[in-house]
């Protein structure tokens, strides 16, 4: 039998009933003790849940499996499609490959760079004002898609005078104060050029994370026409 | 020390150690309340003129002092209401007074230094030292990492405290057995937040244990046991009935907010079961808060609103409808993962995240400072009212309705233009921003905010003189 949401929803509930049933048989209901003995009965139950799900959350989502996938797809070109199966948008990977800043990296080194990466993230606190797979602060654009923006090939690559998506990418991140397309201008964070390719890297990274369909037709834009 | 809390308090030489360690914690709480405002309001400001402070303080840092004063303060001050409960239920002082005053010090002295590196110096380069000294940029919990084994240090002390003080008393109370098994749980959870990861998925979804089982679980549960005792004091409930109705909270609480935290794994990459354990879960989390409602409404009624202490009923029951309607519907709002999917990281969640502080866990602390007050400057009546409590208490709630209203318009807004007409990129993100529905709800933002902070000062005059003019004699009608 394949357990999904259901399953869970229903056995936790009708173990937390029946348990509680008979631990307090006999018990007036009125009693705090009745609600008491239900009160451990429940919470011991949904955490004993939670950390099952935990533990099957995190085999399911380990760098390299099929939802969060290995660091070397940032040698692959990435996509993001509907699929109809699902009935939600997944990153599509390769199979042709799209190298980044003209180079194939190895598994270790692709490794590398997105540690990097994410610590260059935390450390400028990007979270509070972006937001990284929907999380984080409104002031700045989602961030969970952004490899796959349109508006670096629409309108950065010229503003920056880049050869490619990943030159502009890099130039902004560095320079964000000289590139502002808006008045709320991102705040130049003092980040460097080996930052600023970790930064991008992961960003394509996180782009191929099965993320169940969110953002919902990320670059089919009715608002927004280059 | 003993200076300073007299001043602000009143008279505390007949207090109990306990009871004076809480008057610290609550006096550094209401200063950072102050501090949380200030942020805000520069934050709020800069959504409006993005060039105020551009280069001095940007908006992440801004964002991150307001979120992170708000954390620490309404920290603070549930540990200086346990302290004040403590004496009451174990019947005797506080075992570690000298280790509680020294607890007290350190997480004061961690903060002020954290505080002022995020504004001296911000930001670091890209590795682990910064982690460790200057901010780990994981909203919420974005204190370094020498401060987060600080603060599980200082939680240490708190509850052994409060262990070695019920167990030299030799007795427990239900609060009391609810409130340590609580709290082993929110100082443990806190340390799930303590390690560095590449993979963003597990990044976030341990970030959630912290976030999530801290203010829809055991936050609550706190308060649960708080709000409890604050009803025995007020109104005169009996123990046994507070008891009964604080097992059930903890029965639905924990029963629907466990697996609720399944709506944060909507979108960061985890399996898609847990759309619907946490769509599922997560709309029920509003039924313990009903039951709050009912509980704290029902006790008022009982005993016809008659009360020695007014500042202190009414901020129950701003903290049963405000924890209702802000955690409760305004969670609802957006929890099932149809709606969500469109309205995750907009405006919405601010304006959820806006009414759900103020009523769950502002206006618990209030509800605790206000019986304080009313212990120390009139233990014997006549009843503790003022006419400055009630400009603060319809001020302070008319303009967190103005804010949260102002979020909310702007998240319906954000949602529609930029993520469903809108493909959700960064021209869609700003095209949504300039819309007048959007943009214009932030002038209202500021504005109610700027009034927010006004009736702040009201309070803090309030809690400086309530009680200490001598009033005429009323007839005392104790609870």
């Amino acid at each position: 039998m394949k357990v999904g949401w259901l399953e869970v929803t229903v056995a936790t509930l009708f173990l937390t009933l029946v348990l509680g049933a008979v631990w307090t048989r006999g018990r007036n209901w009125l009693d705090p003790e009745f609600w008491k003995r239900y009160a451990i009965i429940g919470s011991a139950i949904m955490f004993i849940a939670l950390i099952i799900l935990t533990f099957d959350t995190l085999a399911k989502t380990k760098i390299g499996s099929d939802r969060v996938p290995s660091p070397t797809v940032i040698n692959y070109k990435i996509d993001y499609k509907y699929d109809p199966e699902k009935g939600y948008f997944k990153p599509v990977i390769g199979p042709e490959k799209e190298l980044l800043f003209g180079k194939e990296y190895s598994e270790e080194e692709a490794m590398e760079l997105i540690v990097k990466g994410k610590l260059v993230i935390q450390s400028r606190a990007c979270m509070d004002c972006h937001t990284l797979l929907g999380n984080g602060a409104y002031y700045a654009p989602d961030l969970t898609k952004a490899w796959l923006d349109p508006k670096w090939e629409k309108v950065m690559i010229a503003a920056t005078q880049s050869k490619t998506k990943e030159e502009a990418m890099v130039k902004f991140l560095m320079h964000p104060d000289k590139y502002a397309t808006w008045t709320r201008r991102m705040p130049n964070l003092d980040i460097d050029e080996e930052e600023a390719k970790a930064v991008v890297a992961y960003l394509k990274w996180m782009a191929a994370i099965n993320t169940n369909g969110f953002p919902d037709h990320f670059g089919e834009s009715k608002l927004v026409k280059f | 020390m003993e200076k300073i809390l007299t001043r602000f308090w009143g008279d505390i030489s007949n207090l109990p150690e306990s009871r004076k360690i809480a008057l610290m914690y609550w006096t550094v709480a209401i200063a950072l309340f102050g501090a949380q405002l200030l942020f805000g309001l520069i934050a709020a400001y800069q959504y409006i003129n993005p060039d105020f402070l551009y280069t001095v303080m940007p908006f992440n840092i801004t964002r991150m002092l307001h979120i992170n004063a708000m954390v620490v303060w309404l920290l603070m001050g549930f540990i200086g209401g346990i302290y004040w409960l403590l004496p009451d239920e174990t019947g005797r002082d506080v075992v570690g007074a000298k280790l509680g005053r020294i607890a007290f010090y350190l997480l004061t002295g961690a903060v002020a230094v954290v505080v002022l590196v995020y504004i001296l110096v911000q930001m670091g380069k890209g590795n682990f030292f910064t982690m460790w000294f200057i901010n780990e940029g994981r909203e919420y919990i974005e204190a370094p990492r020498w401060a987060d084994i600080g603060i599980v240090a200082v939680m240490g002390i708190i509850y052994y405290n409060v262990l070695a003080t019920v167990l030299k008393a030799k007795k427990i109370t239900g609060l009391l057995g609810v409130l340590l098994i609580d709290l082993i749980a929110l100082a443990g959870l806190y340390v799930a937040g303590m390690f560095f990861t590449p993979n963003i998925t597990y990044d976030q979804f341990w970030w959630w244990w912290v976030v999530h089982l801290w203010v829809e679980a055991t936050w609550e549960v706190l308060v649960g046991v708080l709000m409890g005792w604050a009803l025995m004091h007020v109104l005169g409930t009996p123990r046994r009935i507070i008891e009964g109705w604080l097992y059930l909270e903890v029965l639905l609480v924990f029963g629907t907010g466990i697996l609720g935290l399944g709506h944060h794994y909507y979108w960061i990459g985890t399996p898609e079961y847990w759309l619907g354990i946490g769509g599922f879960f997560s709309s029920l989390e509003p039924i313990p808060l009903v039951a709050m409602i009912v509980h704290a409404v029902y006790d008022a009624g009982v005993h016809k609103l008659q009360t020695v202490n007014r500042p202190a009923l009414f901020f129950i029951f701003l903290q049963a409808f405000g924890n209702f309607f802000g955690a409760g519907v305004w969670g609802f709002m957006h929890t099932l993962p149809q709606i969500n999917l469109y309205s995750h990281g907009t405006q919405m969640a601010a304006s959820h995240g806006h009414l759900a502080f103020f009523g769950a866990y502002v206006a618990t602390n209030l509800v605790l400072m206000y019986i304080a007050l009313q212990h120390i400057r009139a233990p014997h009546g006549p009843i503790l009212d003022s006419k400055t409590w009630k400009i603060a208490y319809v001020g302070m709630i008319v303009s967190m309705v103005g804010m949260v209203g102002a979020l909310l318009v702007a998240g319906f807004a954000q949602t529609f233009f930029e993520r469903a007409i809108g493909g959700a990129t960064w021209q869609d993100y700003i095209m949504s921003q300039m819309h007048p529905w959007v943009k214009i709800p932030m002038y209202w933002r500021l504005g109610f905010g700027i009034l927010f902070f006004i009736f702040y000062f009201v309070l803090v005059y309030d809690m400086l003189t309530i009680g200490k003019k001598k009033v005429e004699a009323v007839e005392v009608k104790p609870a």
